[in-house]
């Protein structure tokens, strides 16, 4: 811990001119300063390409219906809630940087929140689209509220999937708001530096008035601290939620009580490899060394081998129990796992997250590239994971008479990957247009001598 | 409302202004700052907060009518029979009702606290002060009331001038 310790948060030299210089700067984007911005352009390109795909196979799947995709029976559940577990997971890492980090107060956090929870944001709206997708006749989704009805029927209230949605809803809709209540201040700051009319007013009109007022600090400061204190155990709660999703089921390989912590585990990793992936990047792009140090990309990638040796745990128990116990359709399923037609996922699965990840240890490897490289295969990773827990145990079940396969189609896959596109295009348009760093909150931990204009 | 506005290029300066003036008991005192300056918590005055309370009393009702409801729902409207489970199991009501809470309790903190802070507003007479737009990025404000009962007797032009910072008249 020394060697982390000696590393600074903030670079030497920093005061509030150069932090609103660093940020602001970013947003509104003289170019004389920053010059062409042709990674933000070609990445902006290759997304809104990816989301035209996605719009395209929603379409196509609305009028057509989820028979274009591989799903059948046995296979009922294929890619839609493999990626809806996905995102959703790597969404809930962004909300623990950002509420678990608050309330333990961790100085790092304040340069890489914004990120992270921006990151949640698009995350967890890629993730509420996959169970509306595949509902089949999405248009009636809004059955799922209890809501007055003519034929007197409620919903189901003690299904997990029903309690998943409501953990869905809230968490989005909570994220929205715990996002635009830490950027608020940071709005003011760009209304106040915007030089063009209409900077000022679309601004203005973001930031309602805010004038910085030591009443509206204080208040912004509770305000902050009780929805942090709820987001915690809100982001806990709504991935618990997600694996007694598959609990809930009878099938072998789902009907397990450590699913819950086991899923928690991997959504934080993936989480964090997400916010590793955009930080180290961009840390550069836009020239935030200064405030995004070494320290920063240290602690993200030691929680992020934190929460690989948990998910190891995990995935030992998981593997583990069924020949432990009774259960020959339990240790089937497993063989499965370990040779059979979706093998490839548990074995990705595990040398992706868990052991491709612990070179991360050693600190010479610790490079930009190759931090990329490992984060992005831990998102692969975990990807993998979701596919192989959703296909492996629904293709063979207890009855060989009823086995079947699952292959995915095309439609399958511009699902994922326009999904991907379409929470990366809302991420670009998040970094072109608003604070990428949490500002006031940088200015906080400045030290003394640097808190002067 | 109108009043003196001094202008300071750095927190202490602006904290022990503000201090100077409150132990010469000015009491109506406001600041505006880039950033929340904790030790101002003991020198301005202190509104009162009820977001804690608030926050509380939504999740708690939302708790309550997040049970009800289910239970109304599974036990009353509309009990279905599965494998002969009692329909007001209660056990399996917990999660949506802590999901029901946590959203009213976000919600009300929310909307609580732009209540609190009178926003969205969109005229902020404070804003016309000379040099304001620098309030949010590298500049501290301090602005005192001339309503203040000690403002003539305490002389708080004087103990500005003593700190190096530009005052103005100030007027909405």
């Amino acid at each position: 811990m020394d060697a982390i310790d000696r590393a600074p948060v903030m670079l030497p030299g920093q005061d509030l001119a150069t932090i609103d210089d660093a940020v602001g700067d970013a947003v509104l984007r003289p170019r004389e300063r920053l010059g062409p911005q042709l990674w933000w352009w070609g990445g902006f390109a290759i997304s809104v390409a990816l989301t035209g795909a996605f719009i395209l196979a929603v379409e196509y799947l609305f009028i057509a219906g989820v028979g274009i995709w591989g799903i059948d029976i046995p296979v009922a559940w294929g890619f839609a809630i493999a990626n809806y577990v996905w995102w959703i997971g790597i969404a809930s890492g962004g909300t623990i940087i950002s509420a678990l980090f608050y309330l333990t107060q961790s100085q790092w956090r304040s340069a890489v929140n914004r990120i992270a929870e921006s990151m949640t944001l698009f995350a967890a709206a890629a993730a509420g689209v996959m169970p509306i997708l595949h509902l089949g006749r999405p248009s009636f989704f809004y059955w799922l509220f209890p809501i007055p009805n003519t034929m007197g029927l409620w919903p189901q209230f003690k299904s997990p999937l029903l309690w998943d949605f409501f953990a869905i809803i809230t968490y989005v809709f909570a994220s929205i708001l715990f996002w635009f209540l830490g950027l608020l201040p940071d709005l003011a700051m760009v209304r106040d530096r915007a030089t063009t009319p209409r900077g000022r007013l679309c601004y203005g009109i973001l930031a309602l008035g805010w004038t910085g007022s030591h009443r509206q600090w204080r208040l912004h400061k509770t305000a902050y601290g009780l929805l942090a204190s709820l987001m915690a155990p809100l982001v806990v709660s709504v991935h618990s939620i997600v694996g007694l999703d598959f609990s809930g089921g009878l099938l072998p390989g789902w009907h397990s009580t450590q699913f819950s912590p086991f899923f928690v585990f991997g959504a934080v990793l993936s989480g964090f490899a997400m916010v590793l992936l955009m930080v180290v990047p961009l840390r550069r792009l836009y020239r935030l060394e200064a405030f995004i140090t070494e320290r920063h990309v240290d602690l993200l990638i030691i929680f992020m081998l934190l929460c690989s040796l948990l998910l190891a745990y995990s995935y030992f128990v998981d593997t583990l129990l069924p020949f432990y116990g009774d259960d020959k359709f339990e240790r089937a399923t497993q063989l499965h796992r370990f040779s059979g037609e979706w093998a490839w996922s548990y074995w990705a699965a595990w040398s992706l997250n868990v052991v491709i990840p612990q070179l991360l240890w050693f600190r010479r490897l610790r490079r930009g590239w190759v931090i990329c490289f490992i984060a992005f295969g831990v998102v692969v990773g975990m990807w993998c994971e979701r596919i192989m827990l959703v296909a492996s145990s629904l293709y063979e079940g207890f009855l060989p008479s009823s086995w079947g396969h699952f292959v995915p189609t095309l439609w399958d896959w511009l699902t994922l990957f326009g999904s991907a596109g379409m929470a990366a295009a809302g991420f670009f348009l998040f970094l072109r247009y608003l604070p990428v760093i949490a500002v006031f909150e940088i200015k906080e931990i400045l030290p003394p001598e640097g808190r002067h204009g | 409302m109108s009043g003196l506005a001094a202008e300071f290029a750095a927190e202490t300066l602006l904290v022990s202004a503000a201090e100077r003036l409150r132990e010469a008991g000015v009491r109506q005192l406001e600041a505006y700052t880039p950033y929340p300056v904790e030790k101002l918590d003991e020198i301005l005055p202190r509104p009162s907060n009820f977001l804690p309370v608030l926050v509380f009393a939504a999740g708690i009702l939302g708790l309550i009518g997040g049970f009800l409801l289910q239970w109304i729902g599974a036990a009353v409207a509309y009990p279905l029979d599965i494998g002969g489970r009692p329909p007001a199991s209660w056990p399996s009501f917990i999660p949506i009702a802590f999901e029901i809470a946590v959203l009213c309790a976000v919600t009300a903190g929310f909307v609580g606290f732009f209540a609190a802070a009178r926003l969205p507003q969109p005229y902020q007479p404070i804003a016309a002060l000379p040099d304001f737009d620098r309030a949010s990025q590298d500049r501290f404000f301090l602005v005192i009331d001339d309503a203040d009962p000690r403002f003539a007797e305490a002389d708080v032009a004087a103990i500005l001038r003593g700190f190096p910072c530009r005052v103005v008249q100030w007027q909405s």
